[in-house]
């Protein structure tokens, strides 16, 4: 069940009640609730003033706002993931991204901020191993992706190659904004919402090529 | 600076206390004065340059490897010595074939400057010229099991084939 948030009481009168007003409130309530309300009229009382969720989705939620990167710069790209923490222009802690902690123990992703070598493909693999379930990894820029200028002897080709990644953040060097989007896409994702296909994105319901399917009407279509 | 002149009498001195075939050439352009020494002699030359000559260069400025594929010989290892009294530099050039320097053509001279100890490690990690004497020749930069010596020019560049216009009906399917 969905997590229901009920209006914010903002009428000035129910908070500048006095106490002893207050008070017969709250008896009156509670008559109420013991004779007045009848069992679907009080299971709805409460439903309304209750919060239900699966745990798993109470988990998630905890999770995906809290996920803390490993210190970790590679290349160039990390100067500007220093600037995601490090400036009031985009908070990460906005989105509670801003504990790097210096230990993969206690880190839940890891950023790959930069390009990445042959002799250092292992060492960001036992990094990765290090850290405890569950972890994200967010490849930052063109030559985590895909090595990016760089076709050589010296770097690896994308660092999907050898450790699972999440999200891609394109750009060389992305913008501080991008990395943050890429972090709220991986809040997402934690939370389980599949919206990360490039049809969700870009609102292309509809051109799947199935084939013998010529009523692509049927198929599921959300729009925006 | 040191000017033709000074090279010509800079390689004189070194002939005559050193050898003839010590010094192969003299090489005077953009500025710039080398001397081609043979392998075998390049660290009793420097040790000249260092210690003996009239004028001496105090301080190793650099170390490092070339590639003058295809010409032959192709290996090449290049010293940039630098007066620090007089402000002038010298280079100090030697080539060999790939074959010698693997054989350990180059003596090492880590015993004149220890700074060149990490600069004959790079050269050997990626031209494989392996300097005889030095006690501790290993892979600098890339992993200590990689094969091949990758900044040697017939080296294959490796990564991803690269798509040109030139060669794109070249690459199978590239349009996948």
């Amino acid at each position: 069940m969905e997590i229901r948030r009920q209006p914010l009481q903002t009428e000035p009168q129910k908070f500048n009640l006095k106490p002893d007003e207050l008070r017969v409130r709250q008896l009156r309530a509670r008559q109420m609730l013991r004779g007045e309300l009848e069992d679907s009229e009080l299971g709805s009382y409460v439903e309304s003033r209750l919060g239900l969720t699966t745990l798993a989705k109470a988990q998630n939620w905890a999770r995906a706002n809290a996920p803390w990167p490993l210190t970790f710069g590679l290349a160039c790209c990390a100067i500007e993931m220093i600037s995601v923490v490090g400036s009031p222009r985009t908070d990460a802690a906005r989105f509670g991204a801003e504990v790097f902690r210096a230990s993969p123990r206690q880190a839940d992703m890891i950023i790959l901020s930069g390009r990445v070598s042959m002799k250092m493909a292992p060492v960001i693999r036992r990094i990765y191993d290090q850290m405890l379930e569950p972890k994200w990894v967010i490849s930052m820029g063109a030559c985590a992706s895909s090595a990016g200028m760089f076709n050589n002897y010296a770097l690896v080709a994308g660092a999907d190659r050898f450790i699972p990644v999440d999200v891609y953040v394109p750009g060389c060097p992305p913008r501080p904004e991008a990395l943050l989007h890429g972090i709220n896409r991986l809040q997402e994702k934690i939370k389980g919402q599949p919206d990360l296909g490039w049809r969700e994105r870009y609102g292309a319901h509809g051109t799947e090529e199935v084939w013998g399917r010529t009523d692509t009407e049927s198929l599921d279509h959300r729009p925006g | 600076m040191i000017d033709a002149t000074g090279l010509e009498l800079i390689a004189r001195s070194v002939r005559s206390s050193l050898g003839e075939g010590t010094v192969r050439e003299t090489i005077h352009a953009h500025g710039q004065a080398t001397l081609d020494v043979a392998p075998q002699a390049v660290r009793d030359v420097l040790a000249h340059l260092r210690d003996d000559a009239d004028e001496p260069f105090d301080f190793l400025a650099s170390l490092h490897g070339c590639d003058y594929f295809p010409r032959e010989p192709r290996l090449a290892v290049h010293y940039q010595l630098l007066s620090t009294e007089r402000r002038e530099r010298l280079g100090v050039r030697t080539r060999m074939t790939v074959e010698d320097a693997e054989a350990g053509a180059v003596p090492t001279i880590t015993d004149l400057w220890a700074g060149a100890d990490y600069q004959e490690k790079e050269t050997f990690d990626f031209f494989g010229v392996r300097f005889t004497g030095h006690d501790d020749l290993r892979r600098l930069h890339m992993p200590e099991d990689y094969e091949g010596h990758p900044q040697r020019r017939d080296f294959p560049i490796g990564g991803e084939p690269v798509l040109f216009t030139f060669n794109e009906h070249k690459v199978p399917r590239w349009y996948e």
